[in-house]
């Protein structure tokens, strides 16, 4: 196969293929296996995804980075100003939501890689036993998983209300004098949402883990009760060091679902008092009838400087595993 | 699943683009034909249609305003296009929209938030129709309507005030009543509190509802013009003005309902319908929640008492909505037609019909068929010697809704460090009107 028309930059094949048509030249070796239409359409097929993909991946994450140095009111070019640093330093020193928010992108990991990462693995390892009923219980703990997140937030914001919510009307929470309010608290809300988060969490990590252990060789077990060693040796020693693939995929997925964490908060309190986070902070600042989308942007940065301090490390040891391999 | 967890940093990446793309992303100029799209159906080039771009998607909203344009082509022959978007929808998009290509006019809210768009170009002044309706207006609606140049930009068509609003049987029930001075008031509270009321019902979850308190405090201790400054940016929070408005307002917290930062309006508008509470300060349209005709006719307000001799009661918080010509509306003639249409008090009456819960803009509308809690506000508005708009439509969007809405709940929930408070926003305030 013609690997070179593949491997041309794309732009360079969605141009209308040069100086062919000649039809005195006899075409030779490979060139003969492709037509002049081939070529057009996989120039198209290449090319147009591609051009997609820039301009709707790349100019605009780039015009992000560029337009966090400028303020710009979203009305036309000529009112946007370019200021350098000055929002980052407003985020860093005035904005009184901004280390909030990156202290709850924080929590929020460490709560999903403790809590629901842990017990996916735990629930996983119980339904690879083969017990009865395991298909309505993967089910039942994929649900969540399934259900979009806004909706997720809409239910949780139901059982938390705090006047007419399901927990406040069981205990009696719900009057004066001995109030709690789920919602509105800074020190109870984080932790109100997180929940909800780690419920979903918690069937995403059991299908990951699950999906890991089909993956492991019988033999290896089999070989291991051989040796004696009971159910919890066999698992510490055996299983779970050949689930590192697994793992690492659930740490980058969880180290993602973290910085991503948007649409449960905004369901349920839209980020107010206690729930801010970075997401959120970009959305306020930018979405609306007069936006502040130079400081908006800025935030957006620091969520993507954030990400690729994360992604990278791991891309690049994934494609140093592949090339050594 | 490897490939599932390489494609989610995508994801984040592409909610920004979404994002941008939404709020107006001129730079890809993706976002405005997606919305121009949208814009009308294309019918509106002839000049026996107008197309009006509209808010109005709420059932009762959506039916009176569709009366009143079908009675306007009845009257003129001309057609109306009508493209309704959401509410909030319309909102988030007003930017890119106005800049698109939007329709000839245009449903808008009165105050800063239409002197804005008008700043920049983005509607048209109609000093020609206010030549044919002005007399129809009082005073106040003449300035509400002008732009910071001094023209005129927006036809007004409903309002309503806010106030305090309470049950007359409950009043009835305990003897109360209602409380002309702060003392009063604040009296009042606490016997209700002794009564084993709510004595304010209150609810910021939407991180709205706060901002109209910090209004009514501030203008009745420190004044309209001054109330003006702040909004406009020009006075300091620091201020100790500002500061008073604070300490006055945190006086009566002890009694606004527990837990106010997890709790919608409705919700709070609730425990006032239930007699739990004996008052709530919010604007009319609480009467939506009162779905009972016997508990809407117990309901009643008072204006927010009077905190400064000086200044009284003189000025009532009412927001405004109108229309607006867009910047270069393709049929001209029949727009301005619409708009002084929309200026007469049958316009007015034609939608109050459908819409009752409103006021109409006009003194000279007909006010026999309102309720008795539609004419006490009509007469509120009436004879208000300064009319507001509310902070989210006094002061720049940006600016309330960063800075504002999130240091309100914060104060709501915990007053203490008021000056901390203070100059945070003042902080804030400095870099964001300074930006444009």
């Amino acid at each position: 196969m013609s690997i070179d028309i593949l491997t041309k930059s794309p732009e360079a094949a969605a141009e209308p293929p040069r100086g062919v048509p000649s039809k005195k030249r006899v075409p030779q070796g490979h060139r003969r296996l492709l037509t002049r239409r081939d070529r057009l359409t996989l120039g198209l097929m290449a090319g147009v995804p591609t051009i997609l993909h820039v301009a709707l991946v790349w100019v605009t994450a780039l015009a992000s980075i560029a337009l966090a140095f400028t303020t710009w009111d979203g009305i036309g070019f000529d009112s946007i100003k370019w200021v350098g640093l000055q929002n980052f330093r407003e985020l860093f020193d005035s904005n009184p939501q901004f280390w909030p928010a990156v202290q709850h992108n924080i929590i929020w990991f460490v709560v999903l890689i403790l809590i629901p990462t842990p017990f996916g693995l735990l629930l996983a390892v119980q339904l690879d036993k083969n017990i009865r009923f395991s298909r309505v219980y993967q089910t039942a703990f994929f649900l969540p998983v399934v259900v979009s997140l806004a909706v997720t937030g809409f239910v949780w914001q139901l059982v938390y209300n705090p006047d007419t919510g399901l927990i406040n009307s069981l205990i009696g929470a719900n009057k004066p004098g001995h109030y709690i309010d789920w919602i509105g608290d800074p020190n109870l809300n984080l932790w109100a949402v997180l929940v909800a988060a780690c419920w979903r969490h918690t069937g995403y990590m059991m299908i990951l883990y699950l999906a890991g252990l089909k993956g492991v060789d019988p033999s290896l077990r089999e070989a291991s009760s051989l040796d004696g060693a009971n159910e919890w040796q066999t698992f510490k020693n055996v299983i779970f060091p050949t689930l590192r693939p697994t793992n690492t995929v659930v740490l980058v997925v969880t180290i993602i679902e973290a910085l991503r964490a948007f649409d449960l908060v905004f369901v349920f309190n839209k980020g107010a008092q206690g729930t801010e986070l970075l997401s959120i902070l970009v959305t306020n600042n930018i979405i609306g009838e007069s936006s502040r989308i130079g400081y908006g942007s800025a935030i957006a940065v620091v969520l993507l400087v954030i990400s690729l301090a994360v992604i990278i490390p791991y891309l690049i040891s994934t494609f140093r595993k592949e090339r050594s391999a | 699943m490897r490939h599932s967890s390489l494609g989610q940093p995508m994801s984040g990446t592409s909610r920004r683009t979404v994002l941008r793309g939404l709020s107006g992303a001129a730079l890809l100029g993706a976002g405005v034909p997606l919305l121009s799209a949208c814009a009308g159906s294309g019918s509106g080039t002839d000049s026996k249609t107008v197309t009006v771009g509209s808010n109005a998607s709420d059932a009762v909203p959506k039916k009176a305003y569709g009366d009143v344009y079908a009675a306007f082509t009845k009257r003129s022959g001309i057609k109306v296009d009508l493209n309704i978007k959401d509410h909030g929808t319309f909102q988030e998009q007003i930017n890119s929209y106005l800049q698109g290509t939007p329709d000839d006019v245009f449903q808008w809210f009165a105050g800063y938030r239409m002197q804005f768009f008008a700043g920049k170009g983005l509607a048209s002044p109609i000093d020609d129709v206010w030549k044919t309706i002005g007399g129809n207006f009082p005073s106040a609606m003449h300035d509400l309507s002008k732009g910071q140049d001094g023209k005129y930009y927006m036809v007004p068509l409903t309002t309503s005030p806010w106030a305090v609003f309470y049950r007359k049987s409950v009043f009835r029930q305990y003897g109360y009543e209602v409380p002309t001075t702060w003392d009063a008031y604040v009296a009042l509270c606490k016997q209700m509190k002794k009564d084993g009321l709510v004595p304010i019902a209150f609810g910021d979850k939407d991180a709205w509802p706060a901002m109209g308190s910090f209004d009514q405090i501030n203008f009745r201790l420190n004044g309209y013009d001054f109330h003006v400054e702040l909004m406009a940016g020009k006075a300091s929070w620091t201020d100790a003005k500002v500061r008073k408005t604070f300490d006055t307002w945190a006086e009566t917290l002890p009694y606004h309902q527990e837990g106010a930062v997890g709790r919608t309006w409705q919700d709070a508008a609730q425990t006032l319908v239930a007699k739990k509470a004996g008052m709530y300060m919010l604007g009319m349209f609480v009467a939506q929640q009162f779905t009972d005709k016997a508990d809407l006719d117990d309901l009643d307000f008072f204006a927010f008492p009077e905190i400064d001799p000086a200044y009284g009661q003189d000025t009532v918080e009412a927001p405004t909505d109108g229309i607006m010509l867009s910047k270069k509306p393709k049929n001209h003639a029949g727009s301005v037609k619409l708009l002084e249409f929309l200026g007469t008090p049958e316009a007015e009456e034609i939608y109050l019909k459908a819409d009752p819960s409103l006021i109409a803009a006009s003194t000279k509308a007909d006010t026999s068929t309102y309720s008795t809690l539609q004419k006490k506000g009509y007469d509120m508005i009436a004879q208000a010697k300064h009319l507001t708009q509310f902070m989210d439509r006094d002061s720049r969007p940006d600016f309330t809704s960063t800075v504002m809405q999130p240091a309100l709940q914060k104060f709501v929930r915990d007053p203490k460090d008021i000056d901390s408070l203070l100059s945070s926003i003042e902080r804030q305030k400095k870099t964001i009107f300074a930006s444009s």
